[in-house]
Order: C-alpha cells, then sequence, then structure tokens
C-alpha cells in the first residue's frame, strides 16, 4: 500500500501562499469596511438562525 | 515543530491527551460564549467584538456569543443585493484552514464539543462506527455548502440559507435560549419553521448517543471548508514510516473512522490524538510545522 502522506515542497509552497492570501483577503476587508457589515449582522439577532425568519 | 504525546503507558498517554483537548474545547466553549449575563437577560451581546468572526460553528444569535460565526457571515454577504464578495470572511477562514485545518474541529468548535460531549452519555448498547453508505454520506457536506451556503443565498434575496433551513446550532445556542428567556415578549411568531428546525436539532442529539460527531461526518459545512485545507495546514500529522508495523491499532481506535497509518493527512481527520496516543510503535505525531515533507509509509 502506498500512499502519499505529505505532498512535498510544492505544498510548503501552497501553504505559504494560502497563509498571504489569507491575509491579504483579511486586509482587503478591512479596506472595504466588511467588518462593519459582520458587526451589524452580528449585533443583531438573526431571525433565520432562531428559526422564525 | 511536532509534539509527539507519547509518555508513560499507552492508557496514561491516550488518557491525559483526551482530558486536556476536553480541558482546550471547554475553555473554547467559555471564551467564545463570555457574555454571560446573556443568558439571565436574554439580551445577545453588542460589542466591537462581533466583527471578529470565531474559527468554528458558534451562532451569533446565541445571548453568550461575543464573536461572529463564519459560516453566518458567509452567507450575509452572498445573501445581500448587490452581492458582496466577502473577502473578510474568506480571510479568516482560509487563515484558520491554513494555520489549523480541521483541528479547529478537534479542538476549538463548540458545536463538535457539545455533540462530543453528548456522545460520552453510556449506552447500554454498543456505539456504531463504520456503516454501510457512511461513507457517500460523507459526502452531503460538500453538498451542503455548495446549496444552501453558497448557491441559495445568491439566489434568494436576503435568504442565508444553511441558518434558516438547517443549522442546529442556530436553534441549540439562539432558538431554544432565546425563546425559553423572552417567552412572550418575543414579537415574531413561533412557527413550523421553528418545529421543524428544533425537529433537526433533536435528531441530531439522538444521533449523537449513537454516531460520534453526526453532523461533522456529515452536514457540517464550516467542517467540509476546512477539510480541504488538512494536508496543506500547518497543524499536521507526522508520520514515521520506519516505525510503522501496520497493526491496525491506530485505525481501530479513531473515532472519525480514518486510518491514519494511509492517510494521516486525510480530509476527516478532527486531530482528535486517539491514534497518536494508541499507536505502540509512536509513528504517528501531531504538532505544528513548517514543513511539508513528502512521506510515505511502506507498502505493507
Ligand atoms: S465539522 Fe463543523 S460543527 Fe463539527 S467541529 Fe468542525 S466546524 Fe464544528
Ligand atoms: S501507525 Fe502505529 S498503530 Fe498504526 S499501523 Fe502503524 S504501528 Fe500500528
Ligand atoms: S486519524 Fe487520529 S487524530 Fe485523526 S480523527 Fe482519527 S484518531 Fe483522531
Amino acid at each position: 500500500m502506498k500512499e502519499e502522506n505529505g505532498l512535498g515542497k510544492k505544498n510548503s509552497v501552497l501553504t505559504l501562499l494560502l497563509l498571504l492570501a489569507g491575509a491579504g483577503l483579511l486586509f482587503a476587508g478591512l479596506l472595504t469596511g466588511q467588518e462593519r457589515d459582520v458587526l451589524l449582522k452580528a449585533v443583531r439577532v438573526c431571525l433565520e438562525c432562531i428559526g422564525v425568519g | 515543530m511536532y509534539c509527539s504525546r507519547r509518555s508513560g503507558s499507552v492508557w496514561s498517554a491516550s488518557v491525559s491527551g483526551e482530558k486536556r483537548r476536553s480541558w482546550i474545547q471547554f475553555s473554547a466553549l467559555l471564551i467564545q460564549n463570555a457574555n454571560f449575563r446573556g443568558f439571565f437577560s436574554g439580551k445577545i451581546y453588542q460589542g466591537k467584538l462581533k466583527q471578529v468572526c470565531v474559527p468554528g460553528i458558534n451562532c451569533y444569535s446565541c445571548p453568550g456569543a461575543v464573536g461572529a460565526c463564519p459560516i453566518g457571515s458567509l452567507q450575509t454577504f452572498l445573501a445581500s443585493r448587490p452581492v458582496k464578495l466577502p473577502y473578510y470572511v474568506l480571510g479568516f477562514l482560509i487563515l484558520f484552514g491554513t494555520i489549523l485545518g480541521r483541528a479547529v474541529c478537534g479542538f476549538l468548535c463548540p458545536f463538535g464539543f457539545i455533540q462530543e460531549l453528548i456522545h460520552r452519555i453510556p449506552l447500554p448498547k454498543k456505539k456504531i462506527g463504520a456503516f454501510p453508505g457512511d461513507k457517500a454520506l460523507r459526502k452531503l457536506k460538500y453538498g451542503v455548502l455548495l446549496v444552501l451556503v453558497i448557491f441559495l443565498p445568491l439566489v434568494m434575496d436576503y435568504t442565508p440559507a444553511f441558518c434558516k433551513y438547517l443549522c442546529p446550532a442556530g436553534t441549540l445556542e439562539g432558538g431554544v435560549p432565546l425563546v425559553l428567556l423572552q417567552g412572550g415578549k418575543l414579537n415574531f411568531p413561533i412557527g413550523s419553521l421553528f418545529y421543524t428546525k428544533l425537529a433537526i436539532l433533536i435528531l441530531l442529539i439522538v444521533l449523537s448517543l449513537f454516531l460520534f460527531r453526526p453532523f461533522c461526518k456529515y452536514l457540517c459545512p464550516l467542517g467540509a471548508i476546512y477539510s480541504l485545507f488538512n494536508r496543506v495546514s500547518l497543524y499536521r500529522m507526522r508520520p514515521e514510516a520506519e516505525k510503522c508495523t501496520h497493526c491496525g491499532a491506530c485505525a481501530a481506535v479513531c473515532p472519525m473512522q480514518v486510518d491514519p497509518s494511509v492517510s494521516p493527512n486525510h480530509v476527516e481527520c478532527i486531530r482528535c490524538g486517539k491514534c497518536t496516543a494508541a499507536c505502540p510503535a509512536g509513528a504517528l505525531h501531531l504538532g505544528f510545522s513548517a514543513k511539508n515533507k513528502k512521506e510515505q509509509f511502506p507498502p505493507v
């Protein structure tokens, strides 16, 4: 049974790229004020979540 | 650096490892629901912390919640008109996924922990492991992600479909406490939707008695997202191929029915550490590593 468990150097690069992409997207979200959209949604009771909306 | 958990006998290693994980899970549940006053007043927390997404499933309509649920937030952007690309939430998801992968499920997610607690209740009958159709059912969570979290919010205006039609965490953490605490003061009617979601929750609670984490295995869209990161995440499993004797002890204890001697970074592995503690040869290690070495077990 031969199976690949780690994916080698390529994956280390992918991990690094993903970390950069994640940080970049978070930063882009902050620049466009998306944290306010999240806040506005989260501070009101969500009727769909609780099953009445 | 990897941290091998092996110290003393297999039994003591597994017990202390499990205890440590339970304490981390319990602390994560408390920290993410630290608005204790809400459980008495029936009012949800409205402070600034709520702009931060938490790593696991924890409903922002829970009276205790101090952060935002990433799946709820993702749908908010996709269901808004005009549709907004959810950079901010995707940033959180990619960072959590790349750093921890499904260790979020094993350590930090309150709803995963709740299912595990229910599963610990002893039953006269043996608990169920794998069963026919189990493998196919595991794919369902990817369908839930694509249809309820992405597609329906994109086509139905202002409708977070996963929250509305399925999410049992919303019912347990938001719906039930708010209905109990606010009762008649609620200015919206409790109708068939509420009772349908309540029935889904009750079904999952009953299933959790017999099956380990049924929601995580079959339905959770967040688990589906993090599963895609397990092979590249910094927190990962490193097998030592030369030590493995293929005795099968690891696969036998895995509550997610993974065989880590074949697939140490399998999509279903929640990094619970039961296999690392059970391996008599010390061939499996869980921990953070920047190295992503190509590792292979020898042929059986
Ligand atoms: S699969 Fe979903 S509910 Fe289960 S622990 Fe992971 S994020 Fe939480
Ligand atoms: S990893 Fe350990 S427990 Fe699993 S098959 Fe190899 S020697 Fe056995
Ligand atoms: S493979 Fe090991 S760490 Fe992963 S879920 Fe199974 S027992 Fe837990």
